[in-house]
């Protein structure tokens, strides 16, 4: 624990990386299915799954966590038969992430629908009279071709998932050490007469976290592509 | 192994109605583009549903609308080699030529050293697809298919590409893979002299039918099919020959049914057999043997079919020994000649007037 940090500020700090990691991580395979059914796709109700997708973009984020918090809240449409089987993610640290996911998704789907628009499907038909299953087509041809794309899709939406604050706050409350995300430090730090310079300091956090993930994700996409473009 | 394909299905502007028998060796689908080739091979290799169809490849029904039943293209086993190379960008030149055999059900058939011998690409294995010459990724991409252990290999204008020099690197290895693998090859091209230096049998299609279908040198010296053909400036016929002689003077004398064939040098040992695409418009005729005349070639032939076009033109076939041969004449001079079904004529052809390319080694007779 770097000492310039206090314990309160390390664990917002933590936290965040704890949410986005698990918010990343849990919509990357559906990111994947959904960026493949829009971009491959014709199928009934696809401007709607379309729509839904990018609906987080688009409205207050204020508003998307209040309708998480009607879904997923305790007693909400979902959340009600999610508490009878003990899954409680309003005002949990659960619930962030899935705040984090829910924000972060559309600019997933919008990389990796982009690299799987680029991929040749002559290619892909070429691996089938190969002997290639549709699974094994994916697993062999698509999948090592999209991956820049899905390097780009993940990084930012771990990105966007570290400074994610009008959802979160609205869906999981601003609890220290248990739904205190680094935003919401900060801003928690702002409405208190001194906070400025512990503010300051996880601003600072902030810059270097999602400085670093830009860099990480240009170097990574970048061997990648030299790796499938074999220049 | 004889595939046998009917297919039908309507395009936007256009109706495809066809049905052929694919035998061991090559047989060449052949027609202007727009004829509906590709479609077929799309439809062989089941990248394409047609509205009705039956394929049969052996015992095996790959296609049958009537019944419903269509095996998806991993399941059809047909090597498909497209004009586009369709090299997998991420995987090396080694990856990409085991690829299918990792799928294959039987490892039997043609092994990985026989192919990379066979092609010539042993040096390349390790590299990329991107960092090859147009002719070496061609060439890939046929042993790739090969090493799938396809049961009958579809070849979809592979050299259309590739510009001259890359055609004739690559059609030595065509032979090569004709005469030293059993799989029957349906090989697409719009290309005369491709398909009379590697086919046996030729397919011709016209606005999506069959116009006819048959051995080569038959079908290509039918002087009706000619505006098929490529036009009548591309008509020529096939006739095939034996290397008499290397004379000093640069010159090859072979040995056909008709008599002495002089051309300019042919790199073959004697007795090699080959095709000789002689094209029609480079073929005279005479009533009577002509002398003092610079033409080496002077052969004893009867005429067996003429057509009159609509222009100036006629198309005349000949019988030369075993052999069919196509000239081309004016309308004027067949009148003038008195030529007819029966008339004894004398072909006559400049030998240099046959080019390298239009030579080449016959398809070993099954």
């Amino acid at each position: 624990m770097p000492d310039w940090l206090s314990p309160d500020e390390w664990r917002a700090v933590a936290l965040s990386l704890r949410v986005s990691l698990w918010a990343t991580g849990l919509s990357l395979p559906l990111g994947i299915l959904v960026a493949l059914a829009l971009a491959r796709r014709q199928f009934w109700g696809k401007q709607v799954v379309n729509g839904l997708v990018h609906l987080p973009l688009i409205l207050p984020p204020v508003v998307t966590g209040y309708l998480l918090l009607l879904t997923f809240g305790r007693h909400g449409l979902v959340g009600q038969y999610l508490d009878k089987v003990g899954v409680v993610l309003a005002f949990q640290w659960t619930g962030a992430v899935l705040a984090a996911a829910v924000m972060a998704f559309p600019l997933m789907v919008r990389a990796i629908r982009l690299s799987v628009e680029a991929v040749d499907a002559r290619l892909e038909q070429a691996a089938s009279t190969l002997g290639a299953s549709p699974l094994w087509v994916f697993a062999t041809v698509t999948l090592p071709l999209i991956l820049p794309g899905i390097i780009v899709g993940a990084v930012l939406a771990f990105a966007k998932a570290m400074g994610e604050f009008g959802a979160t706050i609205t869906f999981v409350a601003n609890i220290p050490g248990q739904t205190q995300t680094l935003p919401s430090a900060i801003y928690a730090f702002l409405q208190v007469p001194g906070g400025d310079p512990q503010a300051f300091r996880l601003v600072l956090v902030s810059i270097f976290v999602a400085m670093a993930a830009l860099i990480v994700s240009e170097w990574a996409s970048k061997a990648v592509a030299r790796r499938i473009s074999g220049a | 192994m004889t595939m046998r394909v009917s297919l039908q299905h309507v395009f936007a502007g256009f109706a495809l109605d066809v049905a052929f028998e694919v035998p061991a060796g090559v047989t060449a689908l052949f027609g202007p583009s727009g004829a509906g080739k590709s479609s077929v091979i799309k439809a062989v290799a089941g990248l394409m549903r047609p509205d009705r169809g039956l394929i049969r490849a052996g015992d095996q029904v790959l296609l049958d609308t009537d019944t419903g039943i269509n095996r998806p293209p991993h399941r059809r086993r047909i090597g498909c080699v497209f004009q586009d190379d369709r090299l997998f960008p991420h995987l090396t030149v080694r990856q990409n030529l085991v690829y299918g055999r990792w799928f294959s059900p039987d490892k039997g058939g043609v092994s990985f050293d026989q192919v990379v011998a066979m092609l010539g690409i042993a040096a390349l294995l390790a590299r990329r697809p991107q960092t090859l010459s147009g002719g070496e990724r061609q060439r890939v991409a046929i042993g790739r298919a090969l090493l799938s252990n396809p049961q009958i290999l579809a070849m979809d204008e592979p050299l259309a590409a590739l510009d001259d020099a890359r055609k004739a690197e690559i059609l030595p290895y065509l032979e090569h893979l004709r005469d030293q693998t059993q799989i029957p090859i349906l090989y697409v091209s719009h290309s005369v002299s491709e398909i009379t230096r590697l086919a046996g049998t030729v397919v011709v299609l016209g606005k999506g039918r069959v116009l006819k279908a048959g051995p080569v040198a038959e079908v290509f010296s039918d002087p009706n099919l000619s505006p098929w053909l490529g036009g009548v400036r591309e008509a020529g016929s096939v006739i095939t020959a034996t290397v008499a002689a290397q004379d000093d003077d640069g010159l090859t004398r072979l040995h056909t049914s008709a008599g002495p064939l002089w051309l300019p040098r042919v790199d073959a040992t004697i007795g090699a057999a080959l095709r000789v695409r002689i094209a029609a418009q480079d073929v005279m005729l005479a009533v009577q043997r002509p002398e003092g005349i610079s033409a080496l070639n002077i052969l004893p032939a009867t005429v067996v079919a003429l057509r009159m076009g609509d222009g100036p033109g006629a198309m005349v076939q000949l019988r030369l020994g075993e052999d069919l041969l196509l000239a081309r004449i004016t309308r004027r001079s067949a009148v003038q000649l008195g030529l007819a079904v029966g008339s004894p004529v004398f072909a006559v052809l400049k030998s240099v007037a046959v080019a390298p390319g239009d030579i080449g080694a016959p398809p070993i007779t099954p």
